[in-house]
């Protein structure tokens, strides 16, 4: 961790229009939660719809999405960073700091308002509220780690990004079963129904294989992005 | 003292060589990298800076390679060419926040003093966004001066500053060669390189061109062949008169023109021919016009003539 790359990073994310926004995805599900649990009631089916599909299938990846590319992305466009790498600071130590950033944005703009979303919906009868909000933290991570691997290693990160999260996670996952075991979102899943009474929540994946997925893939992306942040060229303008 | 080699360096972009063959040794006092937009100027202070490797040779500070070597950047200091940096900071926040990713020791004073270096305390406390470009540029230069650096690598330094703030960074430049640091700067501007720089080395097409003092430099700009276009009342009597002297290498009609193109190995010489001639035959002049001063032509010249 440096402070100083921290302190840079959280001003950077949050500063500008982006700051809105991260503000603006957990607003929405807070308010929709209130207007639901004042128009359905108290209902089971209904906390896990919205807690499945809104919370962990939408507002964390797109959390992820934008705090994870948003953490080096737009440094590494515009060639600010190179104030950054020309130091004699471990470039290692610069990814680990941007990281801890992008999941702190994830915890406190997905994995909280999720918590709260879900006791708003349902208390936290069968430890539900408690279950998607461990599940969309430990989905904050490795998201936040994959983001931030795309937004060192190409320019369309963000594009990239939303491939992955809405192309293969949502819809080749629903044609073909075997996409979703290579899903964050149902290895999150497959935590929540661990927390969760039995029979609450469902996953595709099962804990032991999910687990070292989500261990093998965050820490993977996160090296990876150290490597490459180490060998950045900058492009000549010539 | 610190000593940059650049050893029979090449960096090639897929098929296009940006840097062919290279080498120069840099050494304290400034350093003027000279040559036409596109030459490999940055390329070169990329691989100098460790933004780049090379894709073969070897560029060192004192002996010791630069790329994938982040403790260079104590003895380095860079001024990159790019304008963006951390604009929604105001400039002093700017610049400590160098000074403490330096983990420099009392990063507030140092922070301080290259703002005093630089002139910038005045406008400290403003945004970058509100500042001009030659006020970004002193505030990227005070960042890079933050940890007092024995290199100091500037990538068009002069671009967008207006006269007065040109004179203020070059005097700033005179002083940290004095010091006996080791400056390095890029340029497209014969003038401006030749007004600061002990030392220069052009660079062309990729290629190292030409290397020495500025009077070197300047005599190996002048000395080339001219190429003019002269239009008379009298073409092909005036192109007797003028081959018949040894400033003339060659004379052609240019038909349709209208013209001569002459080409002059003297250049002092023939423009006192000319005029001289030309009264001596009764002969009107039309037109008298240099036909290849741009910077361009004059850099090629140098690139053929170092091969």
């Amino acid at each position: 961790m440096n402070m100083t790359v921290a302190r840079l990073t959280v001003r950077g994310l949050l500063g500008r229009r982006r700051g809105l926004l991260l503000l603006a995805v957990p607003a929405l599900l807070l308010v929709l939660s209130v207007v639901i649990r004042a128009a359905v009631g108290q209902d089971e089916s209904t906390t896990v719809n919205i807690l499945g599909t809104l919370a962990l299938g939408t507002l964390v990846p797109l959390l992820g999405l934008i705090a994870g590319t948003g953490a080096i992305g737009p440094e590494i466009d515009d060639g600010s960073i190179i104030y950054l790498l020309a130091k004699p600071l471990p470039r290692w130590k610069i990814i680990i700091t941007k990281l801890v950033v992008a999941i702190g944005c994830t915890v406190v703009f997905a994995a909280v308002p999720t918590y709260l979303a879900g006791v708003i919906l349902f208390g936290n009868f069968e430890n539900l509220a408690l279950a998607y909000g461990i599940g969309a933290l430990i989905a904050g991570v490795a998201y936040s780690s994959i983001f931030l691997l795309f937004g060192v290693i190409t320019r369309h990160a963000v594009v990239v990004g939303l491939m992955y999260s809405l192309l293969w996670e949502s819809i080749v996952g629903n044609f073909v079963s075997g996409a979703k075991t290579l899903s964050v979102q149902q290895w999150a899943l497959s935590v929540a129904r661990k927390i969760a009474d039995p029979g609450v929540v469902s996953s595709s994946v099962h804990l032991p294989t999910a687990v070292p997925l989500l261990i093998v893939v965050t820490l993977g992306a996160t090296a990876f992005a150290a490597v490459r942040l180490s060998r950045l060229t900058l492009a000549s303008e010539e | 003292m610190t000593t940059i080699s650049i050893d029979q360096v090449s960096r090639w972009f897929g098929n296009v060589v940006a840097v062919n063959d290279v080498s120069m040794t840099i050494g304290p006092g400034v350093t003027g990298l000279l040559g036409p937009n596109g030459a490999g100027k940055s390329t070169l202070i990329h691989m100098m800076s460790g933004f780049l490797p090379p894709s073969s040779g070897s560029v060192t500070l004192d002996g010791v390679q630069v790329w994938k070597n982040q403790q260079a950047y104590r003895q380095i200091g860079l001024v990159p060419e790019r304008e963006a940096m951390y604009d929604f900071l105001t400039g002093h926040e700017f610049v400590l926040a160098n000074a403490e990713l330096h983990g420099l020791p009392d990063p507030g004073a140092a922070a301080q003093r290259a703002l005093a270096t630089v002139e910038m305390e005045y406008a400290q406390d403003r945004k970058v966004t509100t500042y001009s470009k030659g006020m970004k540029q002193r505030v990227k230069m005070a960042s890079a001066l933050v940890h007092d650096p024995d290199v100091l690598l500037l990538d068009e330094p002069f671009n967008g500053m207006d006269p007065r703030q040109r004179m203020h960074l070059m005097e700033l430049l005179r002083r940290f060669g004095a010091d006996g640091r080791t400056v390095l700067f890029s340029s497209h501007i014969l003038e401006e390189v030749e007004q600061l720089a002990r030392h220069i080395e052009v660079v062309v097409a990729g290629r190292h061109a030409a290397s020495g003092d500025f009077r070197k430099i300047r005599r190996l700009m002048t000395d080339r062949p001219h190429r003019y276009l002269v239009r008379s009342s009298d073409d092909r009597k005036l192109a007797a008169a003028l081959i018949a002297d040894a400033s003339t290498a060659g004379i052609e009609l240019d038909w349709t023109e209208k013209a001569l193109r002459i080409q002059a190995i003297d250049f002092y010489r023939f423009t006192e021919l000319v005029p001289r001639v030309a009264k001596e035959a009764g002969i009107r002049l039309h037109t008298v016009s240099p036909a290849d001063e741009s910077l361009e032509s004059v850099f090629s010249y140098l690139v053929t003539s170092a091969r």
